[in-house]
């Protein structure tokens, strides 16, 4: 398995509003991600996560280190990546198929008839045969995240990025997108970047679950998944499904132990 | 045998005791046909109820044209000259029209109208596009906007008269700086608030600007254009009749300028009617546009 990303001390600083400081999110992060690998990054809330996918994702510049992908460095946004956003961000003014159709339509690389015919074997994957012509806002939660997650599929990139996709679904919904997700992940097999804060998500999804440290973010933990492929929704109360759950669990609970100390002795 | 058993116990209760079917709760009832149309009837009741009451002041004015005294007080209705009734006011409409100067007046209000409101839509949607979208442009134009925004636009009459002359054309200018603020603010504000999630999408999707312009800037502002356009309808009606009120050679302003003076209130009533209806008609038009344009829109129960 080659290595197709690889974070070498990743840093990122955040500039807030309203203040002149700038503020580290992400500190010396290092991370080796291989061909077709599925990696999930748990943390603690606000250990920036999100930040470090976003800065894989060409969104936000690096304040230090290096982000290689296929031997070259991220600079920007590119086709070689697609982001599933946190929200369903879907325009509203476009339908389904129009929404889904936007990432290649910006991309400009296939156009019209193939790009259609494309985003509809998509929508198709996804589970949302029938609803084409529906506007976001006729969807519920769940269907708009997989409109969310047929837009970055349509323009086929080589790694995946996830940004808690599921975090503001309820809890059934949220397992059935999982099993969806390792569905459609199973038939592509394209590299992917998964962020949650749910870690029986993690452990499900992932072949490698990574622990980030609280703020600013470095790379605390990296944790193999040999749990067999397909994974059926049974396999969370499995023994050794527990196992790994219980080492991040107490992984992330030492952050958040350690992080609130810092408080304290803050305040 | 248990198929049987089955059948009997449930055809038992129908031979035997009573058993009263469970009553079904809550079966929504088809609306009626009143329910559908709730609003327009008692709308219209009440414009009715109006009309009526106020026409019945003539026949009380007819009655008693002295007024009625009621031991000290004596109680009489005004007379045409400060109130008409709406059959008189329906008259003065029907003079008018024989008149001949009506169509011509409305012809010259029309025009002043049109030309000034939608200069104003192609300027200020224009130029409310530029000031959301480069922020720099914005700071150079908005202290025009806010102190022109705050100064009642009609003040710049006299100054508009001196320029373009007692005809049309000082009309249009004043309908056009009525509308125009209108629309502009609410163009820009509408760039300026788009979704930042969508941006970012875009963004991600390695969207150009003039690509994110187009597919998110421009959409996504509709809604608030439109709010512009009809906020800028009744502005624009205000120019047209205080500009032809102060100085114009036609024009419904004109019209009801004159009667005004010469104390024919019910031409002054026929004139308002006018100028009304034509600003109830474009509103009107205004929400079928947008009704259109936000199919997308989630709807409200």
């Amino acid at each position: 398995m080659g290595v197709k990303l690889e974070a070498r001390g990743v840093t990122v600083h955040y500039r807030r509003r309203r203040s002149e400081d700038h503020f580290l999110a992400v500190d010396r992060a290092d991370l080796e991600v291989g061909e077709g690998e599925f990696v999930c990054i748990v943390g603690p809330s606000g250990c920036g996560k999100t930040t470090f996918l976003n800065a894989v994702d060409g969104l936000l510049p690096l304040t230090g280190g290096s982000l290689v992908l296929d031997g070259r460095a991220i600079t920007g946004p590119g086709p070689d990546r697609a982001l599933v956003f946190q929200q369903p961000s879907l325009l509203p003014w476009r339908t389904v198929l129009g929404n889904v159709i936007y990432g290649v339509e910006l991309r400009g690389a296939i156009t019209g008839a193939e790009a259609r015919e494309r985003a509809q074997r998509h929508i198709e994957l996804v589970g949302l045969k029938g609803f084409e012509d529906s506007f976001p806002s006729e969807l519920s939660g769940g269907m708009q995240q997989r409109v969310n997650l047929a837009r970055a599929l349509t323009t086929d990139p080589e790694v995946l990025l996830l940004d808690e996709p599921f975090g503001a679904l309820d809890a059934q919904t949220r397992e059935t997108m999982q099993l969806e997700l390792l569905r459609i992940w199973n038939q592509t097999r394209k590299t992917a970047i998964f962020i949650t804060h749910d870690i029986v998500e993690a452990v499900y999804l992932a072949d490698r679950v990574i622990v980030f440290t609280a703020r600013p973010g470095r790379v605390k933990m990296s944790v193999p998944i040999g749990l067999p492929r397909p994974r059926d929704l049974r396999i969370k109360r499995e023994p050794r499904f527990l196992e790994y759950e219980l080492k991040i669990w107490e992984s992330i609970r030492e952050e958040v132990m350690r992080s609130n100390d810092m408080e304290e002795r803050v305040a | 045998m248990a198929v049987t058993d089955r059948a009997t116990t449930r055809v038992a209760p129908r031979s035997g005791t009573i058993v009263e079917p469970a009553p079904v709760l809550a079966v929504p009832k088809p609306d009626t046909w009143f329910k559908r149309n709730e609003s327009k009837v008692i709308g219209t009741i009440s414009v009715t109820t109006f009309l009526v009451l106020w026409q019945s002041l003539g026949f009380v004015r007819a009655a008693w044209p002295q007024g009625i005294v009621l031991g000290g007080l004596k109680l009489a209705v005004p007379p045409t000259l400060f109130l008409p009734v709406p059959s008189e006011v329906i008259l003065a409409f029907r003079d008018l029209v024989q008149g001949g100067e009506l169509a011509q007046d409305v012809a010259v209000s029309l025009q002043e109208f049109a030309i000034g409101y939608v200069l104003a839509v192609v300027v200020g949607v224009l130029l409310g596009l530029g000031i959301g979208w480069y922020r720099r442009f914005s700071y150079a134009v908005d202290p025009f906007i806010t102190f022109f925004y705050a100064t009642p636009r009609i003040v710049l009459l006299p100054l508009l008269i001196i320029w373009f002359g007692i005809g049309i054309w000082s009309k249009i200018a004043v309908v056009f700086l009525g509308a125009f603020f209108a629309i502009v603010i609410n163009t820009a504000a509408g760039v300026r608030n788009l979704d930042a999630n969508l941006i970012k999408v875009a963004r991600s999707f390695g969207a150009t600007d003039l690509q994110l312009f187009r597919t998110i800037a421009l959409p996504g502002s509709v809604p608030f254009v439109l709010t512009g356009l009809r906020l800028g309808i009744g502005h624009a009606l205000v120019g047209v009749v205080v500009g032809e009120l102060v100085a114009a050679q036609h024009g419904i302003g004109r019209l009801m300028a004159i009667a005004g003076s010469t104390f024919q209130s019910d031409k002054v009533f026929a004139g308002l009617i006018i100028i009304a209806s034509a600003g109830m008609l474009t509103t009107l038009l205004l929400q079928r546009l947008e009704r259109r344009y936000e199919a997308w829109r989630p709807r409200a129960n």
